[in-house]
């Protein structure tokens, strides 16, 4: 009697504990597949610039340091913890041990200084393959302000600074700074792009040009294990059909999500919808250049006038938030104290009538030739503020270029008024407001000492409060000039099977898997 | 014959010469330029000259043109400025599955088009004849990434008969080899794979066929209709010959060399890659790839595109010109 009851108890205790833990744990296994627009143009993350291309790098690469999931805050990867100088010259990495290459080889400071090395030194033997473009961006140039890069013993690396850069922990973060196995690169050369070794959740297992990339998970990775055994991007480019794959079930999850579908989404039983945190900015700007564009009731004028919720309702499927400011509340030091200009076209008639535009003029307004994340359709959105604007007597003829024409021609101030945007790199304040608004840099003549004054102290201030604060400042500053009518900051949707669980999207545009798990 | 076919082949290099140079000149003068596009908005004034420089964008367009002609000479079709990959072997990547697209859509073409022109003639101005040039002449007018769509959605996902896109399912073992897939699976014995394969194709090639099938039967017909009112025609009847005799014996090879110069032509066009089933299917071809290298300014990838493609449709109509001699024993290349 005594034994059977032992017996039932210790068969229903399994079957309670084999309950409990498909109920509640992440489940090992599968194979997620990922449905995309494009193929990967390169696996060499500094040589690349394109999404398509991140989204794999970022599953077989680690970086110094890392975005905390769904923020761009930093915390440790491959560095455990850091140090800087008292005049932010000099930062001391102390790297994590024991890690290793896909290809065996070990991960230390040797590793990080060789890499490093080769991104910077341009008479550098492996500075080959590409045009190491990133580097040169977020460094300003070869070497760019990195001056030596020091191995102190087997597990630290020192770097010197020609000057200071605030955002330096930020840019380290950033996926085109993957750590790349120095043996392998020296093994593959040009074709290194290919054969991608790194010390990431992922290994590289098949990459079929055109058509697929098939990721194996790394057994020793020194994070855990990834509970996927295995990720398939696939490139899919013609959006309905990506999504009729998602529907047919041969995708799991898909990104470029047609504004139209996301109603059949949302009442799917078996679709779910994740939104990406926006880090990026539509916006619509008037050129200083070009009167009446220099006076600034005009600008507020348009600031009024353009309901930027009826757009969002219209060609967002709903999905994006109205901008106030030119950079999203996804980024640390955005000031939310700001008071948007609200919709009010009769508010907006009075400012043109005290101008002395009572009348209206005429002008020609630029729109976007390309779908961008921040601005999709940029020809409706364009007559959507051509009509907005006839509203206050104001009359917009459309134009627009071919992409690189546009860009070109809004570098160099040649639009009246455009519509452009911007996707941030780092997640740090400095990529939008001194990128995109400096007077060294702005595209549409806004040149105010001011805040230039504002954003370079703000470059040169290791504190982070007092960073916060000169933002915050500089924020202010824009809006009162109203250079822009900022019109929205887009969250991407990515639609997944249901079964896909805990994928956190990250404002940066790409997020590693490894956390990702299948619930059936 | 087979002097014929040397002059033919060396007639090629003037002709490649000729396309060489009016690409390149094209390419350079559409406007916007690589930097540019490949920085996009972050493409700043030090960061474009830099990139320029590193693409040798900045030498004037004879030194660049003499760089160009110097590589091709040598065989060297340069690197795609994209991926910093060899265009030769960015184009072999991808032209395999454009040919067995372009095949499989083709052979739908003819089997289907040919028979349908035949009966349609046959039979003119029957239900069957007015059916059949109606539904060609949706064929001809239809917009391939809407039957496309469409067939995706009725066979794959409300029927769910043929996987909706691609060229393989995931999770097969299969290595690929010459990237003709179906040759790479009989290569293998690995039939699961050739059966998964040849399901991937039949959405495809059914929706790429569509339009040279419809111009395939328009031909096919026009040209029997004008044989069928030969007097050598009345002729075979008169001798009392059987009707399928007369039709297939004597009417449709003479009816032939046109309907061979059609399908030869569609054939060409259709290897040059069809941008929209590629979009459609996501069939990593040739066509999709080039129009993305044209937005991109990837100059290199464009010019040695091109240049293949040139190359590509001229040995198909050589082909076709030397078949002309099977069909029609009056026609001989000395």
């Amino acid at each position: 009697m005594r034994k059977i009851t032992l017996t039932t108890f210790i068969i229903l205790a399994v079957i309670m504990s084999m309950f409990v833990t498909g109920v509640m744990a992440q489940e090992q296994g599968g194979t997620l597949v990922f449905g995309r627009g494009g193929d990967t143009v390169g696996l060499d993350p500094i040589q690349v610039t394109d999404g398509e291309s991140f989204k794999v790098t970022q599953q077989i690469y680690d970086t110094l340091v890392d975005y905390t999931p769904g923020t761009t805050e930093v915390e440790p990867a491959l560095a455990t913890d850091w140090e800087v100088s008292e005049a932010g010259l000099t930062w001391t990495f102390h790297l994590r041990e024991g890690v290793e290459f896909h290809d065996g080889n070990p991960f230390n400071a040797e590793a990080v200084k060789w890499n490093f090395d080769r991104w910077r030194l341009e008479d550098h033997p492996y500075h080959i393959g590409g045009e190491f473009t990133y580097y040169s961006y977020m460094f300003q140039g070869f070497p760019g302000i990195i001056q030596e890069v020091n191995v102190v013993d087997e597990y630290t690396v020192e770097f010197v600074l020609s000057e200071k850069q605030a955002p330096f922990l930020n840019n380290l973060a950033m996926v085109p700074f993957g750590i790349a196995s120095p043996e392998a690169v020296k093994k593959y050369g040009e074709d290194y792009f290919k054969n991608p070794v790194g010390t990431g959740a992922f290994v590289l297992e098949e990459w079929r040009q055109g058509d697929r990339v098939i990721l194996k998970a790394n057994e020793n990775y020194w994070r855990e294990r990834a509970y996927l055994d295995e990720i398939v991007f696939r490139s899919i480019p013609d959006n309905s059909a990506r999504f009729m794959e998602l529907q047919s079930g041969s995708i799991d999850m898909m990104d470029g999500v047609s504004p139209e579908d996301v109603e059949a989404i949302e009442e799917s039983d078996t679709l779910k919808l994740s939104l990406r945190p926006s880090m990026n900015v539509g916006y619509f700007a008037m050129n200083f250049k070009f009167e009446p564009f220099d006076d600034v009731r005009v600008r507020r004028a348009f600031n009024h006038a353009i309901d930027k919720q009826a757009i969002i309702d219209a060609f967002y499927a709903g999905l994006a938030e109205p901008a106030k400011n030119p950079m999203p509340p996804s980024i640390w030091g955005y000031n939310d104290e700001i008071e948007p200009y609200e919709y009010n076209p009769e508010k907006a008639k009075e400012l043109l009538a005290e101008a002395g535009y009572e009348d209206g003029f005429e002008f020609d307004l630029w729109y976007l030739p390309v779908p961008r994340p921040y601005i999709p359709q940029g020809k409706f959105i364009g007559q959507a503020i051509q009509s907005y604007l006839s509203e206050i007597g104001v009359t917009a003829n459309l134009v627009t270029y071919d992409w690189s024409t546009y860009l070109d021609k809004t570098d160099h101030q040649e639009a009246p008024t455009y519509m452009l945007g911007w996707t941030g790199d780092n997640g740090d304040p400095d990529n939008f407001l001194y990128v995109l608004l400096d007077k060294d840099n702005s595209n549409n003549a806004y040149e105010s000492d001011e805040l230039h004054e504002v954003l370079v102290e703000a470059q040169k201030t290791m504190d982070q409060d007092k960073r916060v604060e000169l933002y915050m400042e500089a924020q202010e500053i824009i809006h009162q000039d109203a250079p822009w009518v900022p019109l929205v900051h887009s969250t991407p949707p990515i639609a997944l099977k249901s079964m896909v669980e805990n994928y956190i999207p990250n404002p940066t545009g790409t997020e590693k898997l490894h956390r990702v798990w299948l619930s059936e | 014959m087979f002097n014929y076919i040397i002059k033919r082949l060396l007639a090629l290099i003037p002709i490649l010469i000729g396309v060489a140079i009016i690409v390149f000149l094209i390419v350079h003068l559409i406007p916007g330029d690589p930097a540019q596009t490949m920085l996009g908005e972050r493409a700043t004034d030090q960061a474009l000259e830099r990139l320029r420089e590193q693409m040798g964008l900045n030498d004037s367009l004879p030194v660049q043109f003499w760089r160009y002609v110097k590589d091709l000479l040598r065989g060297d079709l340069g690197r795609s400025i994209m991926s910093n990959n060899p265009v030769s072997a960015e184009l072999m990547q991808r032209f395999p599955a454009t040919l067995e697209l372009s095949f499989f859509a083709i052979i739908f073409a003819v089997f289907v088009g040919v028979p349908a022109g035949i009966f349609a003639s046959m039979n003119q101005n029957s239900w069957f004849d007015n059916l059949s040039m109606l539904i060609a002449l949706i064929g001809v007018s239809m917009p391939i990434f809407w039957l496309g769509l469409m067939f995706i959605w009725l066979f794959a996902v409300e029927l769910g008969w043929f996987p909706p896109s691609s060229r393989i399912g995931v999770g097969l073992e299969f290595t690929p080899i010459t990237n003709l897939y179906v040759i790479d699976s009989i290569l293998q014995f690995n039939f699961t794979a050739l059966k998964n394969v040849l399901h991937h194709l039949v959405l495809p090639a059914v929706a790429l066929g569509t339009i040279p099938m419809a111009i395939i039967a328009r031909m096919t017909r026009s040209s029997m209709l004008e044989v069928l009112k030969k007097d050598y025609i009345r002729t075979a009847y008169a001798k009392g010959l059987k009707r399928k005799i007369v039709i297939f014996k004597h009417a449709l090879k003479n009816a032939m060399v046109p309907i061979i110069t059609v399908v030869g032509l569609q054939f060409g066009v259709l290897l040059g890659g069809a941008v929209m089933t590629e979009t459609i299917f996501s069939w990593p071809g040739l066509g999709k790839y080039l129009v993305d290298a044209i937005y991109a300014r990837d100059f290199p990838i464009v010019q040695g595109g091109i240049l293949f493609f040139a190359g590509v449709f001229v040995i198909v109509n050589l082909i076709v010109d030397l078949s002309y001699a099977l069909v029609d024993p009056r026609i001989q290349y000395e």
